[in-house]
């Protein structure tokens, strides 16, 4: 089964969990039944529309899908899926004042 | 400055000896350093390690940006600064330190915050660019500042035990454009979606390892020597301590300079980030002197905490604890006879809670204590322990 690497930042939404594994075969079945089993995921991942957000990048090996086939890019066994948001570090947003 | 101008003392050629006997190196980058000219965006968690390692590199005029300063939680991480420097401005802070390091660096401060209308001045006499900001408005301000003026950004960015590592807009030496932050990102998280460092916390040696790296990247960017990791984005998960490196690639859909870019100068990063559309649509507010004057009154309302249980054991005001994610399944334990005030750790969970309440159950009567429990503490109870 593939595995997915959850970062930090979604883990308190996995159960702590760092690794999930999934049989699905592309990644947006992955993302789909990810959000099945972790519904406070949802929101995270995908935007209105149902697409991943754009400050979420998902890796399957060392490749963005984005460079590969999206959505539909497959999932072998041995492929590890990496889920990266972007961080930006300290500062509270309502502290900020430009 | 041309390399044949740059020469040493007979100090600095003792000081960079462990530079210059490396083959791969040697005294041609110690004097690409020497000539290079670096500017450090935040001297922060991240920005601590940079400026240290640049300057005992010995790169020889460094830019540092940063408006803040010295605060006693800061000590946890950011090794520029002692407690004797606590309430000094960080760039004042930063300059005694670097100067006792190494005092052949020329500093260059600026104790302001970077925004839309200095960035391009700022950036522009320097060659290249270390990213150590915590804060979304700014990376994208320092990303398309580096890409309007040509500068390679060497970029870094953590958070609790995950850091990340790239250079961004790089020209490799076969005269390749490298991607940026936009390529990666294209556009920031909502406000609120993701925690700061600031609720989410960060552990204290992540930066030095992460700022450590991007040190080494900027060497790397002014000397030529090695491969950057332009196209390339590195992660680090110091909780399994597992790292990895990516392979990105410039988008044609980039804004700035994509296929058909729409971002000609610099823009409002503020607003392009959401915040400030949470500014326009305020949630009703009090603050701390307020309540505090409601507590002594003997007031009737109710005084709910969202902050997390962890943080609600170091230091609380009596509040009831209903963290965050779990307020609207709690929607029944919330007053509606008496005004409510809910607060967190600086405001900015207790805002969503309310919004999210009010939008979802129509509550009338909820107040933001502004300034969350920091702020309370500062004004009303000092004694108690702040984090």
């Amino acid at each position: 089964m593939a595995t997915v690497i959850i970062p930090t930042p979604l883990r308190k939404f996995t159960n702590n969990t760092a690794r999930l594994e999934t049989k699905a075969i592309n990644i947006g079945e992955t993302v789909h039944e990810l959000t099945l089993n972790f519904p406070d995921l949802k929101k995270h991942l995908l935007d209105e529309k149902g697409q991943i957000r754009s400050f979420i990048n998902i890796f399957v090996g060392n490749d963005d899908i984005r460079n590969l086939q999206q959505e539909n890019t497959t999932v072998k066994a041995d492929t590890i899926i990496s889920i990266i948001p972007a961080i930006a570090g300290g500062l509270s947003p309502e502290n900020l004042s430009l | 400055m041309s390399l044949e101008e740059i020469h040493f003392s007979r100090e600095e050629l003792a000081r960079y000896n462990r530079h210059i006997i490396i083959p791969e190196f040697g005294l041609e980058s110690q004097k690409k350093l020497k000539a290079a000219k670096v500017l450090v965006v935040g001297s922060g968690g991240l920005g601590s390690p940079v400026l240290l390692y640049l300057a005992a590199a010995g790169v020889g005029t460094i830019g540092i940006v940063d408006f803040d300063v010295v605060d006693d939680s800061n000590l946890q991480r950011q090794v520029l600064f002692g407690v004797h420097e606590i309430g000094n401005p960080k760039v004042e802070a930063a300059r005694r330190r670097l100067e006792s390091l190494n005092p052949h660096v020329q500093l260059n401060l600026y104790n302001t915050h970077l925004n839309a209308q200095n960035a391009l001045d700022i950036i522009k006499d320097y060659d290249v660019i270390a990213d150590g900001t915590d804060n979304f408005p700014t990376r994208y301000l320092v990303n398309d500042a580096s890409v309007l003026l040509n500068k390679p950004n060497v970029y870094a960015s953590i958070f609790q035990f995950e850091g990340q590592v790239s250079v961004f807009n790089y020209v490799d030496k076969q005269g390749k454009l490298g991607p940026n932050y936009r390529d990666l990102y294209p556009t920031p998280p909502p406000p609120g979606l993701v925690p700061s460092c600031a609720e989410g916390g960060v552990l204290g040696v992540l930066p030095g390892i992460i700022g450590s790296l991007q040190a080494l990247e900027v060497i790397k960017v002014i000397t030529g020597v090695g491969e950057t990791l332009s196209g390339r984005f590195y992660i680090f998960d110091a909780m399994n301590f597992e790292s990895r490196t990516f392979n990105i690639q410039r988008r044609d859909d980039n804004p700035i300079n994509g296929k058909n870019p729409t971002i000609k100068e610099l823009i409002d990063y503020e607003l392009f980030c959401g915040m400030r559309a949470v500014e326009e649509k305020p949630v009703k507010a009090i603050t701390v002197k307020e309540l505090y004057d409601w507590q002594v009154r003997g007031e009737k309302f109710q005084l709910i905490d969202v902050r997390e249980p962890h943080e609600y054991d170091i230091v609380n005001i009596g509040a009831e604890l209903i963290p965050l994610a779990g307020i609207i399944e709690n929607e029944k334990n919330i007053r509606r006879d008496i005004p409510v005030v809910i607060h967190c750790k600086v405001g900015g969970r207790s805002a969503k809670a309310i919004k999210e309440l009010e939008e979802k159950f129509g509550f009338d009567n909820l107040y933001n204590l502004k300034g969350g429990i920091l702020a309370y503490i500062d004004e009303v109870q000092p004694e108690l322990t702040k984090y």
